[in-house]
C-alpha cells in the first residue's frame, strides 16, 4: 500500500439552520495516498463538497465539526492555528472549483490574480514572478500566455477560465489537488481537454488528485480508486475497475444502471425516492428507505464498512458474511 | 392542410436566425451579426423523437425557440403540418400555439415560484379554453399531475418546495395541458442527477406513446440521445453537420466533428468503449458565432482539414440512405 497523504477518520459535520440541525456528514472515512488519483462520486447534496471544504477548513460559519480527524502528513488539520492553515492552503493543497466564473475575481486581470497566488505560496522573488506565472499558464495549455496575463476573466471562454484556475492551482508545487466537478459547466469536447490536462499535470508532477464528480464515466477515465458517497456516508470504496465491473452496494448498482449507454437498449428504472432530509435522516443505513434489498438490521444501525478483500469495502449488511451475500440480491 | 403523401409534421428549409448586436463605441458606429442559426434544413416525421445535439453556442436552443415562436426567423421556411409558422408566436393562430409546446432546461426558473402548482397548470387550460372553471378544471389538473406520476395534493404546493426532478415533471405536465401534438424538449434533464434523469426519460417515452406525440429533443448528452432518439442531427455553429438514424449515427459516424464528439464522451462499460471511434483528441474551442470562419465552419478544429475547407463551404449530401453529412471528404 502507498503511504498515506490525507486520512479522514470518522468525520462528522453538522449545519445549524433555522428549525434544527442538519447532520450532513455522518462518519466519513477517506484516504488518499501519495501520487494517487482518487474519485469521489455521488449525487447532488450527498456531501462530496462538504467533505473537501472541511479539509481546506473553508466550511461556512454555520458548520460545526463535532467529531472526527483530518490528518494531512499525519497532522490534524482541525487543530491547526491560522498561520499553519494559511501555510497549508498556500503550499499543501489547492482546489479547483466547479464554476470558474465565480472562482475568479472579475475586476482583476488573470496576471494580477496569479501573481497573488505566487506571492503568498512560494519564495519566488518579485522579479521572477512573471516567469513563474507564464510557466504555469503554459503548463495549463492556455494559448498566448503573454496576452493572457493582461486579460480579464470576462474576456475568456468557459474552458479557458477553467484552465486559468488550473494554472493557479499548479503554479506552485503542491501535494494534493482537489478538483470539485471541474468540468460540469463545460461542453464534452472541452471537458475531455480539461480532464486530460489535469490528468497529465498530476502524473507529471506526482501530485495526488481528488476528483469530485457526479459523472461516473469521468471517474472511470481519470482515477485509480473510487469512493461512492450517499447522504453523508461513504458507502463503497474499491479500485476504479472493480467498482465499475462488480459494483456491490445497491445504491452504486442503481446509479450505474441509470447511466444511459452509448450502446443503446433503453433505460433502467432509476432509483425510487430521493435523497433524505438531513434534519431527520432515516435511522440505521441512510439508504434503506430507497433500497429494494433492505431487511431488518438496515433500519437499526448504520452498517460498518465490510472489507471484502482486494481493497473493496462496502457499507451494506448484505455483505456482512462476505461477497456471496449480495449474489442473489 | 397537411401535405399529402408525407408524414412530415415539421419542415425547416434554409432556416436562418440572425441577431444584430450593437458594438458601437463613442467614436464608431458598428453593428455585428450573430449568426445563431445559419441556414438549416431538416424535417421531423410524425411520432418520432428527433434529436438535436450540439455544444453550447451551436444554435440548438435558438432553433427550438424559433419553432415555438419565441422569435420569428430572419429567413427561410418553417412549416408545421403544412402551415407556415415562420413568425413569432403573437402572430400565430391560437390552434398552432396549442399544438406546439416546450419544456425548458431549468424548471427552477421556468416555473413561477410564487404560484401554486395548481395555478401553474390551470393557466394554459384557461388561456386555451380547454375546460370550464370549477370542478372540471380541478379534475383536469389532478389528471395532469397523475400523468406525470405526482400525487394530487401537489397542486397546493409551490415549486421551490419540491425537488428538482418533481419540478421538471410539473413543467412536463404544463406542456401536456393543452393537448399538443409536438413538444420541444430543451435539455429537459441536464440539470438533474442520473437516477432522476432515468425516471423522467422513462416517463417522457411513455407519454409519447400514450398521446402519440412528436418530440424535438435537444441535448448535449450523446449517450442519452442514443437511448431516446430515432434520428439525430448534429449542429455546429448554426449549421447542421450530420443527420442520421440513431443506431447508424453511433455505429458509423461520418463527419469528423461527430467523431470528435463521440470520442470525447466518458463511458462506463467496455462495450461502449469499443463503440467509440479511435481516440481523436478534441482540440480547440467552438469559435464565436460573431466571426464564423470562412469556408467550412469546423475548419479551425478539424483533423482532416485541407486547403479546400478554408474557402469552400461544403453542402449537405446524402452519403448513405437517410444518412446526410456536410463535409468534403466523406
Amino acid at each position: 500500500m502507498v503511504d498515506t497523504l490525507l486520512d479522514i477518520r470518522d468525520l462528522h459535520v453538522t449545519y445549524r439552520v433555522y428549525g434544527g440541525v442538519l447532520k450532513v456528514l455522518n462518519g466519513v472515512n477517506f484516504r488518499v495516498g501519495f501520487g494517487e488519483k482518487v474519485g469521489l462520486v455521488g449525487e447532488t447534496g450527498c456531501g462530496k463538497t462538504t467533505t473537501m471544504k472541511a479539509v481546506l477548513r473553508i466550511l461556512p460559519r454555520l458548520a460545526r465539526i463535532p467529531k472526527g480527524e483530518i490528518l494531512l502528513h499525519g497532522r490534524d488539520v482541525l487543530k491547526m492555528n491560522k498561520r499553519e492553515l494559511a501555510d497549508l492552503r498556500g503550499r499543501g493543497l489547492s482546489m479547483i472549483f466547479q464554476d470558474p466564473t465565480s472562482a475568479l475575481n472579475p475586476v482583476f486581470t488573470i496576471g494580477q490574480q496569479l501573481y497573488d497566488v505566487i506571492r503568498y505560496s512560494t519564495d519566488v522573488k518579485v522579479t521572477d514572478k512573471r516567469e513563474v506565472a507564464l510557466k504555469a499558464l503554459r503548463e495549463a495549455r492556455l494559448p498566448d500566455p503573454e496576452r493572457m496575463l493582461d486579460s480579464y476573466p470576462v474576456e475568456l471562454s468557459g474552458g479557458m477560465r477553467q484552465r486559468a484556475c488550473i494554472a493557479f492551482a499548479i503554479a506552485t508545487a503542491r501535494d494534493l489537488l482537489i478538483a470539485d466537478e471541474p468540468t460540469t459547466n463545460l461542453d464534452v469536447t472541452i471537458q475531455d481537454q480539461v480532464l486530460r490536462l489535469i490528468r497529465d499535470l498530476v502524473e507529471q508532477k506526482g501530485t495526488s488528485l481528488i476528483l469530485i464528480t457526479h459523472s461516473l464515466g469521468l471517474a472511470l477515465e481519470t482515477t485509480d480508486r473510487v469512493y461512492v458517497m450517499y447522504a453523508g456516508n461513504m458507502i463503497e470504496m474499491a479500485s476504479t475497475e472493480e467498482v465499475f465491473e462488480q459494483p456491490l452496494h445497491p445504491y452504486t448498482r442503481g446509479l450505474l444502471a441509470s447511466v444511459p449507454r452509448l450502446t443503446g437498449g433503453g433505460f433502467a428504472e432509476g432509483i425510487p425516492g430521493r435523497i433524505p432530509d438531513y434534519k431527520d435522516p432515516p435511522s440505521g443505513c441512510r439508504f434503506h428507505p430507497r433500497c429494494t434489498h433492505a431487511f431488518e438490521p438496515c433500519t437499526k444501525a448504520m452498517p460498518p464498512s465490510f472489507d471484502l478483500g482486494n481493497g473493496h469495502q462496502v457499507a451494506c449488511y448484505l455483505y456482512q458474511n462476505g461477497r456471496e451475500g449480495g449474489r442473489n440480491a | 392542410m397537411p401535405e399529402r403523401g408525407t408524414n412530415e409534421i415539421l419542415v425547416a428549409k434554409k432556416l436562418v436566425k440572425h441577431f444584430p448586436i450593437n458594438r458601437s463605441s463613442l467614436f464608431k458606429r458598428e453593428w455585428v451579426v450573430v449568426k445563431a442559426v445559419d441556414g438549416i434544413d431538416f424535417a421531423v416525421k410524425k411520432g418520432e423523437c428527433f434529436g438535436l445535439v450540439g455544444e453550447s453556442g451551436s444554435g440548438k436552443s435558438t432553433t427550438a425557440y424559433t419553432i415555438v415562436g419565441m422569435y420569428g426567423p430572419t429567413g427561410g421556411e418553417l412549416k408545421f403540418k403544412g402551415e407556415d409558422i415562420a413568425r413569432p408566436a403573437v402572430q400565430r393562430p391560437m390552434h398552432l400555439k396549442k399544438d406546439i409546446q416546450i419544456v425548458f432546461q431549468d424548471p427552477g426558473s421556468s416555473l413561477n415560484p410564487r404560484r401554486s402548482i395548481g395555478d401553474i397548470l390551470e393557466t394554459p387550460l384557461r388561456v386555451h379554453n380547454r375546460v370550464k372553471k370549477g370542478k372540471l378544471m380541478e379534475q383536469r389538473v389532478v389528471d395532469l399531475l397523475d400523468q406525470v406520476e405526482l400525487p394530487a395534493a401537489y397542486r397546493f404546493k409551490s415549486p421551490p418546495t419540491i425537488g428538482g426532478g418533481e419540478r421538471q415533471m410539473v413543467a412536463i405536465a404544463r406542456a401536456l395541458a393543452t393537448d399538443p401534438s409536438f413538444i420541444v424538449l430543451d435539455e429537459p434533464t441536464s440539470a438533474l442527477d442520473v437516477s432522476v434523469q432515468a425516471k423522467i426519460i422513462n416517463m417522457l417515452m411513455r407519454i409519447q406513446k400514450q398521446f402519440d406525440l412528436t418530440y424535438l429533443f435537444i441535448t448535449h448528452d450523446l449517450s442519452l440521445m442514443r437511448n431516446v432518439a430515432t434520428r439525430i442531427a448534429i449542429m455546429y455553429l448554426g449549421k447542421l453537420a450530420e443527420i442520421a438514424p440513431a443506431a447508424e449515427f453511433f455505429e458509423n459516424p461520418l463527419h469528423p466533428y461527430t467523431q470528435m464528439l463521440l470520442s470525447s464522451i466518458p463511458v462506463v462499460t467496455k462495450a461502449e468503449k469499443a463503440l467509440k471511434p479511435d481516440k481523436i483528441h478534441s482540440i480547440g474551442e467552438i469559435p464565436s458565432p460573431v466571426d464564423v470562419p470562412p469556408g467550412c465552419s469546423f475548419n479551425t478544429r478539424c483533423p482532416l482539414k485541407q486547403e479546400r475547407c478554408l474557402t469552400d463551404d461544403p453542402v449537405m449530401r446524402e452519403i448513405l440512405p437517410g444518412h446526410f453529412a456536410r463535409c468534403h471528404f466523406v
